[in-house]
């Protein structure tokens, strides 16, 4: 099967910027995939040179299978991009707005989706207002449906959530899983690193214009070997053994170790005991996505030298 | 519904809905001359026999608005789209470059166009014109119209800020506009700035929009209509590749 993207060796400099330096990752059809990176990473220039608004200085890119620069037209017609800033049309209304951009794919007859892409997205009651008149959380639905006026295979959403509130955070999340399960491509960046450990299937991370890591998501979580465990002791101190393990003091006094495994929460157990220490309250916890990002994020600091 | 269609249609709406100010302004503006002009140049001028100089400027003032709109329609869209990021949602899109350059370069003709034909309607309300040969005067209404539309679709691409595209406007739009003939005819003027005269195509759009009228003008209509025709069709291909190419727009 055709990969819904495919970006090989691309680099981007702006001016004397490098953004990008020699990118390569492939997305399979169906996909829920995520792109991950502190500010100033590339994700918006790599996005862009996706979907043909930035032209990469170096290497290719296809979407299905279609060149964004030999075949620009077909590579676009596949591709639907809500993008990062909230931008919008302040001469036209929902409706109108999601009408227009449907007729630049020269998509006939295509209100009954347009009014289900509405109805949808909860944007019903203000479908004929005009879009000065919407909040921020509004224009980033509207953002939304105007990507997918043309029923796109590969949908790009860069930053959805970016001051977004929860619950419409979480009915945009139920929307697009929905289009997932329906065998859409997602590919998505987010800074809600629980939201990407929820939702995507596997995961990119950038840093400085290059990958650092390109896993499914359970396995760049197994990465990390290790557990936490936060405790709470009587007496309130920790025997000398342990205190090399304490990574935070947490607020009401408990203690957060860093375990290399499992097996160690025995031999943490047996030593409290020796010394006395009764246990009050103990929380063994898996490392999250946020963890493993921040490990990840200083490991490739230091392995090319910059912090 | 095709992608250069709608294009075409929300520019065309852009101005349309707000038309007292795109439309209604120029045409205003345009008759504030007529007016001033022609009470204070009427005794001293009589620029073609036969012609009365209120009847004479018409023509003129109809053309200026004509190219200044045109200009004015592609490169304020453009550059707007550009300033607030919206352009996103046209360059998204699979339009081709051709269709992307013709529905910038049409809407922006037919407002000039528009513009033009109020100004001649509402001066026909105060002063007689002739109209001679109107296949003239259309003939170079349309091709001046797409030459100022081409340049205003470069002007947009290129500015980034709105004091750049004032520039565009106040140094090099407004002078060719005004030393083009509209308030005058050549012949009245030093021969340094007659020979200059000839290096502006916008003088030929005015003469042979003017001959429409009068079936007089300074030079012949034919050379006018090849000048100004070959000056738009060399402009549009310099605008279709610098839409092409991604200059400043995909960059
Ligand atoms: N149009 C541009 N001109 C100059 N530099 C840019 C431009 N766009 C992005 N950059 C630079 O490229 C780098 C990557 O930016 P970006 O792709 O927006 O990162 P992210 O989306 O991961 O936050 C940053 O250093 C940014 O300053
Ligand atoms: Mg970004």
């Amino acid at each position: 099967m055709t990969p819904a993207i495919q970006v090989d060796r691309v680099s981007k400099s702006f001016g004397g910027v490098q953004a990008l330096g020699g990118v390569s990752l492939e997305v399979q059809q169906g996909e829920f995939f995520g792109l991950l990176g502190p500010n100033g990473a590339g994700k918006t220039t790599l996005i862009s040179i996706i979907a043909g608004l930035t032209r990469a200085t170096g290497g290719t890119t296809r979407v299905m299978g279609h060149d964004v620069v030999e075949d620009y037209r077909a590579a676009r017609r596949a591709l639907g991009v809500v993008p990062q800033e909230l931008v919008f049309d302040p001469f036209f209304t929902v409706r109108e707005a999601l009408q227009i951009q449907s007729g630049y794919y020269g998509i006939r007859d295509n209100d009954a989706w347009i009014e289900e892409v509405i109805e949808h997205l909860d944007l019903t009651s203000k479908a004929d207002t005009n879009m000065r008149a919407l909040s921020g959380g509004m224009k980033r639905r509207v953002l939304v449906g105007q990507a997918l006026v043309h029923k796109p295979p590969v949908i790009v959403l860069d930053e959805p959530t970016a001051g977004v509130d929860v619950e419409l955070r979480q009915a945009l999340w139920r929307f697009i899983r929905r289009l997932n399960r329906d065998g859409h491509t997602i590919v998505l960046t987010t800074h809600y690193l629980e939201e990407a450990e929820a939702l995507c299937g596997r995961i990119a991370m950038l840093k400085q214009g290059q990958i650092v890591a390109l896993d499914t998501t359970r396995n760049l979580l197994n990465r990390h070997s290790g557990c936490y465990v936060v405790l709470r002791v009587e007496p309130d101190r920790l025997p000398d053994a342990l205190a090399a393990h304490v990574t935070e003091r947490l607020e009401g006094g408990a203690y957060r170790l860093a375990l290399k495994n499992y097996d160690e929460v025995e031999n943490l157990m047996a030593t409290l005991r020796a010394a006395g220490i009764k246990v009050h309250e103990m929380e063994v916890m898996q490392p999250d996505l946020e963890e493993v990002f921040v490990q990840i994020m200083q490991k490739a600091g230091t392995v090319n030298g910059k912090p | 519904m095709t992608g250069f269609y709608t294009l075409f249609y929300k520019e065309w709406l852009r101005f349309w809905k707000v038309k007292v100010q795109t439309i209604l302004a120029p045409v205003l503006t345009a008759l504030l001359y007529l007016l001033v002009f022609a009470h204070t140049l009427r005794s001293h001028a009589e620029v073609y026999p036969g012609v009365e100089y209120t009847a004479f400027l018409v023509p003129g003032l109809a053309m200026m608005a004509v190219l200044q709109n045109a200009f004015a329609n592609s490169s304020s869209s453009l550059m707007q789209s550009k300033m607030t990021g919206n352009i996103v949602f046209v360059l998204l899109p699979p339009l081709s470059h051709r269709e992307f350059f013709l529905a910038y370069l049409l809407a922006a003709m037919a407002r000039g166009l528009v513009v033009g034909a109020g100004v001649f309607v509402a001066a026909m309300a105060f002063v007689d014109v002739p109209l001679a040969n109107p296949g003239w005067a259309l003939a170079h209404a349309i091709a001046g119209s797409g030459f100022m539309g081409a340049l205003g679709v470069i002007a947009g691409i290129q500015s980034d800020k709105v004091d750049q595209l004032a520039a565009f406007q106040n140094f090099i739009i407004l002078p060719l506009t005004f030393l083009s003939g509209v308030f005058y005819s050549i012949h009245s003027l030093p021969p340094f700035w007659q020979t200059f005269s000839h290096f502006n195509p916008i003088f030929y759009m005015i003469d042979g929009f003017r001959y429409g009228f009068f079936g007089q003008a300074d030079v012949s209509p034919w050379l006018s209509l090849t000048i100004v025709t070959s000056s738009f069709l060399a402009l549009s291909l310099l605008t279709f590749l610098l839409i092409r190419s991604g200059y400043k727009l995909r960059h």
